[in-house]
Formats: structure tokens, C-alpha cells, sequence
């Protein structure tokens, strides 16, 4: 009866079949009779073949898309590896008539006003989901959610402008000088104040993402099931300790993955960085300076880029934005497999 | 004997629809009730609603009282938190909170309370309820582990520790052997058996045999009426009601 089992095509196939823990499975395979299975099994493997063919073909397109993606930025930029080998990653000056290339001050621009942004936005995304999916009446909730969803919907551009005519002018009168006058003797919150920088292009990225983050969220720990929650209650946990001992730990992986999910988005986000962030290709302790960021940069002077090594700089500035998503994704996953297989679940 | 809890005049609603009628019972101090009665005869819903955990379903409420040691617990002064700290609960399926290890299992009711508990006080009131829940032997070698890699026998009990830890006066238990094997069922069983010298215990369950077997008194509800509460050995040999009858040996439900 066990290998009539093990022939049974898995609905995740293509994966190794994970290891049944032995009493569950014996029990299992008391209750599945022979009888029933005899007559079904023909044609559930002859469908398990083509569902298998289909499943691989697409994972194998997938995995072509990212290949052929990765080769094809590197054979494009392959000018300004050889003519500038590893110092582009190091070297800040970017002088398009000298044909100097370096990267750093984009990637610095980057990674700080994506990080920027999800620290904003992953402590309010978290909470408000939470507020969506545990604390307020189911018909608000519908209703809130709806709009988070469309908020998630504005194009970037719309952002944009809406951080260039609004958000920009409320940080150079108001929060700058606040954040200055409070925390001024920290060098990220010194020197001049510009409106556009690096803080207001993390605020527009934060306020972008936060939709992502509140809506993952919410479905991640609407989906903990009720058991967990009475089972917690039951114990005396008020409706706060019941959520931070039961549905946060929970929802967790699907928290974690909204964050992730929102800051891959902040770290490709063109439109509307390029237009808060100040696009000067310097690195500044302070974040109210100006700044450039990756895909800025490309936007901004793909169609100047008049020479071979020009574009090929460009080319390669992509081909660096797309390591570093590998990377961050990458740490992400370990981190979440780390949390998993340390304390437990999975 | 007193009467460690009692209901009055109790009814219970989902919306609209009436799943207990005016249900009038006392359940004495150190000992088992039992509850059986056919499939949505309200069984379940009586429970619950003896630690308030009735009213966390959407749309859910209860008239009439429940009384605990001479306290109404549906006075509004009353917080269902505290309740439900008194009044401890097993769920039909065994629910060990899946982040955490058996060790933290177990200690998860104590940290609701805020009591700051040094690490030998906390390791024993785990191995106190452990042993009390008769899974100390298996387990005490690898209390670090996650607390869903035990078998589902053992995540019930895992899950009567974790009720036993914070020390409740009543014990309610929701059909706690439907999904357990007869190894397991009977495990709980003389389990039972021994916490009623220290617990006052509430059983809700389909098996006949274990409602026989285990409890001091039995009640058996149909359609959320109770129909008859009584000695389990009168009940069981000599019913009073016809419904009654016809239920224990099998005619219908």
C-alpha cells in the first residue's frame, strides 16, 4: 500500500517528495483503501505526466528568462568591464566627456533610499495590516482594503510629481528643519537643506510601498487559522497578546515576503526617485543632500549615452541593480529559512 | 460536594439561530462531566461558553448566567480574560502553537500573565504540567524541540500541559479525542482520571464508551436542549428519558 502511494503524482512535484512524519502517514495509508485508489490511479498518472511536462516547461522558462537576462547584460557591458574592471564599483566620479565611469554614489543612492523606505514602511505597512486583518470591524476593513489596493494601483509618476510639488516642499520647510533642530548633531540629519534628497526620495519609496506591505500582510495573517487564535485565547490572552503570540509568529513568512516583495519594488522604482532624489552622483553623510540612484541614472541618460563606453557603463549599472536584487532576495531567503529551521515550523 | 461551576437559565445564539435553550446544570467540584449528545446539539457551544470563548465567533451571544464559585462570569464588570485564566480549555484538534518549541508550548499561558518567573521557576511549572499531562518521559530530552514535530497524541497533550500550566480551577475539554488514536484516547483517558483529584473537568464527546468510562456525571443534550443530566451509571443503565435511551444504545444520533 506504501508504493502505491509513492506513485501517485504529488500535487508539488518536481520537488523531493518531504519525509512524513511515521504515524501520520500509516494512519493516512490505513484510511486510503486499495479499493478506491485501484480504479482512479490510470489516468491520474497519464495526467500527472502532461501536468509534469507543463510544470517543468515553465519552470524552465523562468529559469531561461533570468539566465538570458544575466548573460545578456553582461556581454552588453562587457566595454566597461574590461576598461574599468572592479574599480567601477568603488570610484564615485561620473564624467560622461572624460569617459570616467564608477558607480558607487548610484549604488550608495540605491541602496540608502531603499533601505530608507522599508524601514518606513515596514514597521507601518506591518501595523496597519494587523489593524486590517485583526483589530478592526470585517466592513472597514473591506473597505480600507480596497483603497490600499488601489493606492498600490497609482502609477509611479503620479508619485512623482505629487513628491516633487507637495512632498518635497512640506520636507524642506517643515521636517527637515525638524529633524535638524532635534537631531542635528547626527551627521545623517546635518548641513544644507535642499527639499530633494536622498530622506524625501526613502519617504516617496516608503509611502509606494506601504500598500504592498499593509495588503501581504493583512492576507498573511487573515490566513492564520482561527484554531490558533482561540487556542491562544483560551489561554487568557488579551486580543494584543493573542496577536503577538499567535498570528504574528504565524504570519511571519508572509510578512517577511511583503517586506521583501516592496523592497525589491524601492530598489528598481525609477520615475519617481528620479524625481525627488536630486540626481547628483555624490555620496553625502547627510540625507538631506542630493543623490542618484541606479536606474535614475539609466532613465535619465540612456538616450545621451553617445559613446561605446558610455552605454556600456549604463549596461552595466543594470546589470549591478540586477546582482544586487539577487543579493537582497537571496539574504532574505536565508533569513527566513534560518528563522524556520531554527525555532521550528516547516 | 459543591458546585465549583453552574449555568442559569443559559441560551446561547449564532445571529439568530438558538443553539442552546435555557440550559440549567451544576458542575461539581473534582469531578468529570460529560456532555453527548448528536452532532450540532450544541455540546460545543455549551463549552465554550463556560469560559467565554462563545462569544469570539462573529455575531455570537449568550443570555442567562454562568456562575463560578458564586460569581456571575456574564457580569458586565467581569473581563472574559480573566475568565478564561480560570477556566482552561482543550480544543478538538491539537492546536501547539507552531513557531514555538515544546518548552515554549507549554510556557506560552505564563507569559500572557506578566509575572516575571526566574528560569528554574519556569522550567518547573513545564515539567510540573508536563508530568501532569503524563508526557514529561517522552519529551523531556528534547524540550527544545518544535513543539508540531510530536505526534498528533502527543500535541494533545502537549496542549492539556499548556492549559495546566497557568493553573486553571476547571478544565474544558471539546471532544479531545476525535482525532487521536485508541492509544492516544486512552492516555487522555487516565489522564482524566488523575486530574479530576485537583480539577474540576468538563468533557464534550461522541464516544459513548469514554463518557462511560471516565466521568462522575453526564448530560445528554439534543437540538440544545437538555434533555437529561445525571449520575453517568444511572444514565448509562437506566435512563430516565427515551431520547436518552435511544441515543446511548445507538438509535439514532
Amino acid at each position: 500500500m506504501e508504493s502505491s502511494r509513492d506513485n501517485q503524482p504529488s500535487p508539488d512535484s518536481g520537488l523531493p517528495a518531504k519525509p512524513q512524519i511515521g504515524g501520520e502517514a500509516t494512519l493516512a495509508g490505513m484510511v486510503e483503501s486499495p479499493a478506491f485508489e485501484q480504479p482512479v490511479r490510470m489516468p491520474k498518472v497519464a495526467a500527472g505526466t502532461a501536468f509534469d511536462a507543463l510544470v517543468h516547461g515553465s519552470t524552465l522558462v523562468f529559469l531561461a528568462l533570468v539566465l538570458g537576462l544575466f548573460v545578456e547584460l553582461l556581454w552588453s557591458s562587457r566595454q566597461s568591464i574590461s576598461t574599468f574592471g572592479f574599480s567601477f564599483l568603488w570610484t564615485s566620479e561620473w564624467n560622461p566627456v572624460t569617459s570616467k565611469f564608477g558607480a558607487l554614489p548610484f549604488v550608495y543612492g540605491t541602496v540608502v533610499s531603499s533601505a530608507i523606505a522599508i524601514l518606513l514602511a515596514g514597521f507601518t505597512g506591518v501595523m496597519s495590516g494587523a489593524f486590517l486583518a485583526e483589530f478592526c470591524p470585517p466592513r472597514l476593513s473591506q473597505v480600507l482594503g480596497l483603497l490600499i489596493e488601489l493606492l498600490a494601483a497609482v502609477p509611479s509618476v503620479v508619485y512623482g510629481l505629487w513628491g516633487l510639488f507637495v512632498l518635497a516642499p512640506l520636507m524642506r520647510v517643515y521636517i527637515e528643519p525638524f529633524l535638524q533642530s532635534w537631531f542635528g548633531f547626527l551627521p545623517i540629519f546635518s548641513g544644507a537643506i535642499y527639499g530633494v534628497g536622498m530622506l524625501t526620495a526613502g519617504v516617496i519609496l516608503a509611502i509606494m510601498i506601504v500598500p504592498t506591505v499593509t495588503a501581504i500582510s493583512r492576507d498573511a495573517m487573515a490566513a492564520v487559522p482561527q484554531s490558533q487564535r482561540e487556542a491562544v485565547w483560551a489561554l487568557g490572552a488579551t486580543r494584543w497578546q493573542g496577536f503577538r503570540m499567535a498570528v504574528l509568529p504565524g504570519a511571519r513568512a508572509g510578512v517577511f515576503g511583503a517586506c521583501i516583495l516592496a523592497l525589491g519594488r524601492a530598489l528598481g522604482e525609477t520615475i519617481a526617485t528620479t524625481m525627488v532624489i536630486g540626481n547628483r552622483p555624490a555620496i553625502s553623510a547627510s540625507l538631506f543632500a542630493p543623490g542618484y540612484s541606479i536606474s535614475s541614472v539609466i532613465a535619465n541618460e540612456f538616450t545621451e549615452a553617445t559613446t561605446q563606453v558610455y552605454l556600456s557603463a549604463l549596461i552595466e549599472l543594470g546589470l549591478l541593480l540586477f546582482v544586487i536584487s539577487v543579493i537582497v532576495n537571496g539574504v532574505a531567503r536565508l533569513l527566513l529559512w534560518k528563522v524556520f529551521t531554527t525555532t521550528g515550523a516547516q | 460536594m459543591a458546585d465549583k461551576l453552574l449555568t442559569r437559565h443559559l441560551s446561547a445564539y449564532f445571529g439568530k439561530v438558538r443553539a442552546l435553550n435555557d440550559i440549567n446544570m451544576a458542575f461539581p467540584e473534582n469531578r468529570i462531566t460529560a456532555i453527548i449528545g448528536p452532532s450540532g446539539c450544541g455540546k460545543s457551544t455549551l463549552v465554550r461558553c463556560l469560559n467565554r470563548m462563545h462569544e469570539v465567533v462573529p455575531g455570537a451571544r449568550t443570555e442567562g448566567e454562568v456562575i463560578l464559585d458564586g460569581e456571575n462570569i456574564y457580569d458586565p464588570s467581569v473581563d472574559p480574560v480573566g475568565v478564561r485564566r480560570r477556566v482552561g480549555m482543550v480544543f478538538q484538534k491539537p492546536t501547539p502553537f507552531p513557531t514555538m518549541s515544546i518548552e515554549e508550548n507549554v510556557a506560552a499561558g505564563l507569559k500572557l500573565n506578566n509575572v516575571a518567573l526566574s528560569r528554574a521557576e519556569r522550567a518547573r511549572i513545564v515539567e510540573r504540567s508536563l508530568r501532569h499531562a503524563a508526557l514529561w518521559d517522552e519529551v523531556k530530552d528534547r524540550l527544545n524541540r518544535p513543539g508540531i514535530s510530536l505526534s498528533g497524541g502527543q500535541q494533545q497533550r502537549l496542549c492539556v500541559a499548556r492549559a495546566l500550566a497557568v493553573e486553571p480551577e476547571v478544565l474544558l475539554m471539546d471532544e479531545p479525542c476525535s482525532a487521536l488514536d485508541p492509544i492516544s484516547t486512552a492516555r487522555i483517558e487516565e489522564l482524566l482520571l488523575e486530574l479530576k483529584e485537583n480539577y474540576t473537568i468538563v468533557i464534550v464527546t461522541h464516544n459513548m464508551q469514554q463518557a462511560a468510562r471516565t466521568s462522575d456525571l453526564t448530560a445528554f443534550l439534543n437540538a440544545g436542549d437538555l434533555i437529561e443530566f445525571g449520575e453517568t451509571r444511572q444514565i448509562f443503565t437506566n435512563p430516565g428519558r427515551r431520547e436518552t435511551e435511544d441515543y446511548i444504545t445507538g438509535r439514532f444520533g
